[in-house]
């Protein structure tokens, strides 16, 4: 049977028809989706673990006790996870591991675009990448092969078009797979320097023949046409110059490390002009080049964002194609917005009324950063807000501190933020941390994490509780407030900022997308009450326009979350009576 | 190309029409864009069908049709027309964020800057036409019915492609958004 599935959901497929047993990822896109996917099976543990790092721990676990184990993230989650990765070259595997990574050209949701392939080359991991839905099933279930195979974890590499476009794939069966039997093993599960100069040893040997499979795997293939140009490719680019180019020779890398040399020597010998086409970094052509290959590549195509198909049939054909005239005037942009009735809203709209320095972090909240509220200095990777503030302090003293604070959301919290919390407590900082529990990881699609109290399968769990864990670290100072309180949240803001020691400030209101969350009926202007002060357009509620002539709540877009209604000091906000709640 | 604001259903829609084409036998490659994008701001969809589909987005010029879910966006994304495509072109008009905070403007005469590049547009009030169906959201699927309507696929294609994509409760409802596209006078 075939169907259309995401290359993310393709990915899952294979994980599925391989066996595997074990999933664990931490959310982000464009990687989301596949372990949302596994967790749509019955027959695999699935789990929102709690960071990159420990998702690719429990994978190992599973892996070393026998199990077929897949873990999943985005390309910065490999930045996270990057300590146990490199030292499981070393150790290999058991059942087979496997580690999708998807990478994010072009940064449709990331904050940069580091090209992950020089993670496989760095830590000596061999990876593949697929170029459509087919082949991420397909390559899914060779990498679980490959890793037993060859005793090492595999990596597949996506990017944001293979990851979230769907195509057609033909399913299969689910092998029957047996758990490896789980033998201790010190020598090769212990990684302790005499034993680790032992498996560094053997992973070179590893590496060794795993080259001479590249040379001769299916996963590479030479697609013979007009000699003229000979196109070396891999992935989603490989898709962008067929269409480009048609029908002229392609070398199609399904291996990207480690390179097929053989192959690519073959190739580059029986065509007149080689081109590596390849997104983001040299990677293939520079390992190409270093073979004494002569090479047309990145002087032609730019390594910042995506490739496209026209792009490359320009720099290599000279083609240029006409357009209709742009349109005139220069068009209103249209960024990404809080929603009506987010709980994020209230708190940078105090922030930016105190004016204070706002060192932030990665999720919905980080669009505090944009008009009208503007209220954030920083974001860098998740969890990093709560270090900076404290080092903001240690930088410039006490004055400014006081107007300082760090913001980060429940997931990012627990994701990384416990640490750099204790790293404040215990290096005296004083710093006041916000953690926006919204009650969900809201940015990537609405996951559970460890303080929602349920699982990735919906089944009700442990809550951690916040209160406590920040008060068991130290904290002295943990205030607990309804962001929506607005008067309440500010002062409680002066005060823990003022004070001395460490503060943790939790303001807790559910994300306005949540299903169990129900607020009054709408809200409506009474035109007799205001004075048109517009202090109201301040929060950049998308419901609440200035129509030139007064202020105007839209029918289409209000919840009926009632935080205008507790931000206008004339009352010119007003529940509309007797009618249902808010919200299409 | 499905093109219009975060939320209105396009990834929903660009389902529907991989769907339709995997049941005409097509090679089909649909590309979505999660993630950030769909807080509101400006969202695309690129549905390709054919006998083989390589690249799974559309560029600027290669676009048969547009199938806008807003005006601004249509215009916004106006130049991956080719030549001789077309846009249905739902009427309803929603402001950015910089509108809304007076920062920028929303164009007048949109719909006509469209025409002017554009001689094929289709404009319809589907927003209206869902509500009257009962649910404003199924202002997407009226749009496919329109478009339905003009392309050589049969009808029961589409209705057998709705059903596919749809959940069960939801599909009354959509079936009678579908009719009613599919019988839009258009004036
Ligand atoms: C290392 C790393 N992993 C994953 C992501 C993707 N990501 C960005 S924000 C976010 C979660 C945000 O959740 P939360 O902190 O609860 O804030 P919310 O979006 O709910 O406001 C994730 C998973 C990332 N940017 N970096």
């Amino acid at each position: 049977m075939k169907m259309l599935l995401l290359g993310n959901e393709a990915v899952a497929r294979g994980a599925y028809e391989s066996g595997a047993t074990v999933a664990t990822a931490y959310p982000g896109t464009p990687s989301t989706e596949i372990t949302e996917a596994l967790a749509r099976y019955e027959e695999i543990y699935s789990e929102w673990s709690t960071n990159e790092k420990v998702a690719l721990e429990v994978a190992a676990g599973a892996s070393f006790a026998g199990a077929r184990a897949i873990c999943s993230m985005k390309h910065v989650g490999l930045n996270v996870a990057a300590d146990p990765l490199f030292t499981l070259a070393y150790t290999g595997v058991n059942g087979g591991l496997v580690i999708a990574v998807a990478d994010d050209p072009g940064m449709h949701s990331s904050q940069n675009e580091q090209d992950s392939r020089f993670y496989a080359r760095a830590a000596r991991i061999p990876m593949l990448e697929p170029s459509d839905s087919q082949e991420c099933k397909d390559f899914v279930k060779e990498a679980f092969y490959l890793s037993e195979k060859f005793d090492t974890p595999v990596l597949v590499r996506l990017t944001t078009r293979v990851a979230h476009s769907r195509s057609m794939v033909e399913l299969g069966e689910r092998e029957d797979y047996r758990l490896k039997e789980y033998v201790k093993d010190e020598g090769k599960y212990v990684m302790m320097p005499a034993m680790a100069r032992k498996r560094h040893g053997e992973l070179e040997k590893r590496m060794a023949k795993i080259r001479e499979f590249a040379d001769e795997s299916l996963l590479n293939r030479i697609e013979w046409g007009d000699r003229s140009i000979g196109v070396i490719t891999s992935g989603v680019a490989y898709q962008y110059a067929r269409e480009a180019l048609g029908d002229v020779s392609y070398l199609k890398l399904g291996m990207v490390y480690p390179l097929p040399r053989k192959l690519i020597a073959r190739f580059a010998k029986e065509v007149e002009t080689l081109y590596v086409i390849e997104e983001l970094e040299p990677f293939i052509e520079d390992q190409v080049r270093k073979m004494g290959i002569k090479v047309i590549g990145k002087e032609l195509f730019p390594v910042v964002g995506e490739l496209s198909a026209r792009l490359i049939s320009e720099r290599v054909l000279g083609k240029k194609k006409e357009l209709m005239d742009p349109p005139l005037e220069q068009l209103p942009v249209r960024p990404p917005v809080m929603c009506p009735g987010c709980p994020h809203r209230a708190v940078f709209y105090v922030l930016k009324k105190l004016r204070f320095t706002v060192n932030g972090d990665i999720g919905c909240y980080t669009l505090g950063a944009l008009p009208p509220a503007r209220a954030m200095d920083t974001c860098l990777c998740m969890g990093a807000s709560v270090g900076m503030a404290h080092g903001m302090e240690k930088a410039r003293g006490a004055d400014f501190r006081k107007k300082t604070v760090a913001v980060i959301g429940d997931s990012t919290f627990i994701h990384s933020g416990i640490t750099p919390l204790i790293d404040l407590v215990y290096n005296k900082g004083n710093s006041t941390v916000i953690i926006l529990d919204n009650s969900i990881t809201a940015m990537t699609g609405h996951q559970h994490n460890p303080s929602t109290g349920y699982t990735i399968k919906g089944e009700p769990t442990i809550a951690v509780d916040l209160v406590k864990l920040a008060e068991a670290v130290g904290v002295k100072r943990v205030r607990l407030v309804d962001p929506f309180e607005l008067k309440e949240l500010e002062k409680i803001l002066k005060e823990e900022t003022q004070a001395d020691g460490p503060s943790v400030i939790i303001a807790k209101r559910p994300c306005a997308l949540l299903k169990q969350v129900k607020f009054g009926p709408q809200v409506t202007v009474d035109r007799s009450k205001c004075k048109y002060c517009k202090a109201c357009m301040v929060l950049g509620c998308p419901a609440i326009s200035d129509t030139g002539d007064g202020i105007k709540v839209d029918e289409a877009l209000c919840v009926g979350c009632g935080l205008c209604i507790e931000l206008c000091r004339f009352g010119a906000f007003v529940k509309k009576a007797g009618e249902k709640s808010g919200g299409a | 190309m499905i093109v219009g604001v975060g939320g209105q259903g396009t990834l929903l829609a660009s389902r529907v029409l991989g769907s339709v084409g995997m049941r005409e036998g097509c090679d089909v490659k649909v590309s979505e864009i999660h993630g950030m994008s769909q807080r509101g701001g400006s969202v695309v969809t690129y549905v390709k069908m054919g006998g083989k589909v390589h690249s799974p987005v559309i560029e600027e010029g290669e676009a048969h049709i547009v199938l806008a879910f807003e005006k601004l966006e249509a215009l916004r994304w106006i130049r991956y027309l080719r030549p001789d495509g077309r846009i249905i072109l739902n009427s309803q008009r929603i402001d950015p964020l910089p509108v809304i905070l007076g920062e920028s403007r929303y164009p007048d005469g949109v719909i006509r800057e469209i025409k002017k590049r554009c001689p094929n547009v289709q404009v319809a009030d589907a927003l209206e036409t869902a509500r009257k169906c009962g649910n404003p959201k199924t202002m997407n699927v009226v749009l496919i019915g329109l478009l339905a309507r003009s392309t050589r696929i049969k009808k029961e294609t589409w209705l057998k492609a709705l059903r596919d994509v749809i959940p069960e409760r939801l599909l009354e409802v959509n079936l009678k958004a579908f009719e009613e596209g599919y019988n839009y006078s258009l004036v």
